[in-house]
């Protein structure tokens, strides 16, 4: 049980936070309330009424959020990597970079073909 | 004792066999460089770049391969020889090189079919622009601006690495991240085709869709094979199963469920409903790939998941694979009878190959169980692959020729008269399909001669009969396309056969002497599937 003492506690922290940051904003922040504010949120695009047939719809929402899934994961395995960093030595630190490396490529492929313009 | 202490103490510093997995980090590394070129290379050189370095990293990979197969250790004693490397996550051994050898060549064969620009006129056989909506005018315009997606190259290299690992994987989590690698470029890859880009942007949605289910069929039963082991490494879970630890349930539930998610990959009946539609949709220089190379490493998978991790429960999943093999043989051969496209009729035939190849996997003769001389299951299953993937990639590469105004023209009907048309052409395709059918003196043969014995040697009689009986079957369909070849009249304006690159000449060429080599001498590769002797545990 003390073990998970940590992780209890860094519950507790983040419960507060969020709780804290809702509340607070709820009363200090200022409220000015218009229409695309009570709208439904869909990630920039109309809800209602749905085009003839589904439509199109733009995609860049779903390339950045595709971009900072792949940046999410690389963040992941550089948590374990540094904490055991002293034990892994060179070979660690190698094996990073080469994981660092061709999470790059991938973002240099859609900084290159365009998937970073908005327009 | 804090907790840094205790992890410090715990701690050992894990190491990678680089030279061991050479072949492997050849082609990502080629993979990776395919996707650098696409970002920073002018479009007009990317053509060439992406299909030398394609060509080149698998010839690479295929030395790679050569060098570390012959410096393989033996281990145990016995006939298998080979190491355990990447900390117990990949198994370099006897039968990992032998399918990565025969995944890399078949794969070097199917980069030229990729490559093949001159049936188009002078561009890719896949979408020039795969995001143009089909009958737009974008399309058209990408169609004018002569627009090519090159990323077809890397996306090739990605999925042949996946299929280079599938085999290879020695615990359960790298297995499925393998499936994973090599099915994602797949799905992709079966959408882009140029022509009737509809049904090809059906087929990889149901690919997809039916692939992403099958995998959570294979990863829940990750979850419950953990349950009963303990631990996803094959050797654990073999020690738990063979020590019976307990909990029956969970293991039984957990083979089955994998069995599910591998029967789908290899396309055996119930779980082959996707693959003639995605067989017909998809780029047939795609088709051809997924055909051959996805069925080796599937099978290989296949063969080390039961025989390694579920070998000692023999006994339970023998009754399950028989029933799978004899309906996977009915369900291919009948309704191969029935189909009017050419590329459906294949996949059909790759179906009912599955329930052969089945069959021979199920007989599960072991170095141990055989006299001298005789061939185990898993060297007749990896002959059999041997002889059905370049007989396919042929017979695939040929249906890409056959054309007319809308580009390939793979109803049956209209291959009719095809003998006096192009003698060549049907006359190649006809020793193929003979091959198919297994009749003596071409590959076909020799593989379900392999097959059938050890499935006989191990008692599976029963099946051996079912299996020839098919084969009956199935040799009739593929005889009917034959005769329809040589003595049907052309309808209407008839067939045309363009004339293709020396790309795929090539292909069709080393598909038709593998065919014929393969089933006068069959012994180098036999030998060569019998030094690959047995898994390493």
């Amino acid at each position: 049980m003390e073990l998970y003492m940590p992780v209890v506690a860094l519950g507790i922290i983040a419960t507060g936070f969020a709780v804290f940051s809702i509340v607070m904003s709820a009363v200090v922040g200022p409220k000015r309330y218009n229409r695309a504010k009570l709208d439904s949120y869909e990630c920039g695009i109309e809800p209602t009424p749905q085009p003839v047939g589904g439509g199109r719809f733009p995609v860049k929402y779903y390339i950045t959020a595709m971009l900072f899934i792949v940046f999410d994961i690389e963040i992941i395995f550089l948590y374990p990597w540094a904490v055991a960093f002293d034990n892994m030595a060179v070979f660690g630190l190698v094996e990073m970079i080469l994981f660092i490396l061709t999470v790059f490529v991938a973002y240099a492929y859609v900084w290159r073909r365009g998937g970073l313009e908005w327009d | 004792m804090s907790s840094a202490a205790v992890l410090a103490a715990e701690f050992q510093a894990p190491s990678f066999e680089y030279s061991l997995l050479s072949p492997l980090l050849v082609i990502f590394g080629v993979a990776i460089t395919g996707v650098l070129v696409e970002a920073f290379a002018p479009r007009g050189s990317r053509y060439l770049l992406q299909a030398v370095l394609a060509v080149l990293g698998v010839v690479g990979a295929l030395v790679a391969t050569v060098i570390v197969g012959l410096n393989l250790v033996s281990r145990g004693g016995g006939t298998a020889h080979g190491s355990i490397a990447a900390e117990g996550a990949i198994a370099v051994d006897g039968p990992s090189i032998f399918i990565w050898g025969t995944v890399l060549v078949l794969s070097l064969v199917s980069v030229l079919l990729f490559a093949e620009r001159r049936l188009e006129g002078g561009v890719l056989s896949f979408a020039g622009q795969a995001a143009a909506l089909p009958g737009t005018e974008a399309e058209r315009e990408a169609s004018t601006r002569g627009l090519e997606h090159t990323e077809v190259f890397p996306l090739m290299m990605f999925a042949v690495g996946g299929m280079m690992l599938f085999p290879a994987s020695n615990d359960l989590l790298t297995m499925f991240v393998a499936l994973e690698v090599l099915s994602l470029p797949l799905y992709l890859l079966c959408g882009l085709a140029r022509r009737r880009r509809l049904l090809s942007q059906e087929a990889a949605l149901k690919y997809f869709m039916l692939g992403a289910f099958s995998s959570g069929f294979f990863i829940y039963g990750i979850a419950l094979v953990y349950g009963y082991a303990g631990s996803m490494n094959f050797a654990a879970i073999s020690a738990a199963v063979s020590g019976r630890a307990g909990g029956e349930g969970l293991l039984l539930g957990g083979i089955a469920l994998l069995a599910v998610g591998m029967m789908f990959k290899v396309g055996a009946a119930p779980f082959h409903a996707w693959t003639p539609d995605v067989y017909q949709g998809a780029p047939t220089a795609v088709t051809a790939f997924m055909a051959a190379c996805t069925k080796v490493a599937a099978f290989g998978a296949l063969l080390r998941l039961f025989y390694v991790a579920f070998g000692g429960a023999r006994w339970d999943w023998t009754p399950m694979v028989w029933v799978i093999a004899i309906l996977t043989m009915v369900v291919g051969s009948v309704l191969a009878l029935s189909q009017t496209d050419v590329k459906r009729m294949l996949a059909y035939s790759s179906i009912a190959h599955a329930g052969f190849l089945l069959t021979g996997f199920v007989g599960a003769q072991q170095v141990a169980d055989v006299g001298i001389g005789e061939i185990t299951s898993l060297q007749a299953v990896l002959f059999y692959l041997v002889t059905y993937g370049f007989t396919t990639v042929a017979a695939f590469a040929v249906v890409t020729v056959v054309r007319d105004a809308g580009g390939e023209a793979t109803h049956l009907s209209r291959w009719s008269g095809l003998g006096k048309e192009s003698p060549v052409v049907a006359g190649v395709f006809a020793v193929l399909l003979l091959g198919m059918a297994g009749i003596p003196l071409t590959s076909g043969f020799t593989g379900k001669w392999a097959v059938f014995t050890t499935a006989l040697a191990g008692g599976a009689w029963p099946l051996v009969v079912t299996a020839v009986l098919f084969s009956v079957v199935a040799a009739f369909f593929y005889v009917r396309v034959i005769v329809l070849m040589y003595f049907s009249d052309p309808v209407g304006e008839g067939p045309t056969v363009a004339t293709p690159s020396i790309l795929t000449t090539i292909v069709i060429a080393v598909g038709f002497a593998a065919t014929l080599a393969l089933g006068v001498v069959p012994g180098p590769v036999l030998d060569l599937a019998a030094a690959a002797g047995e898994f390493i545990r």
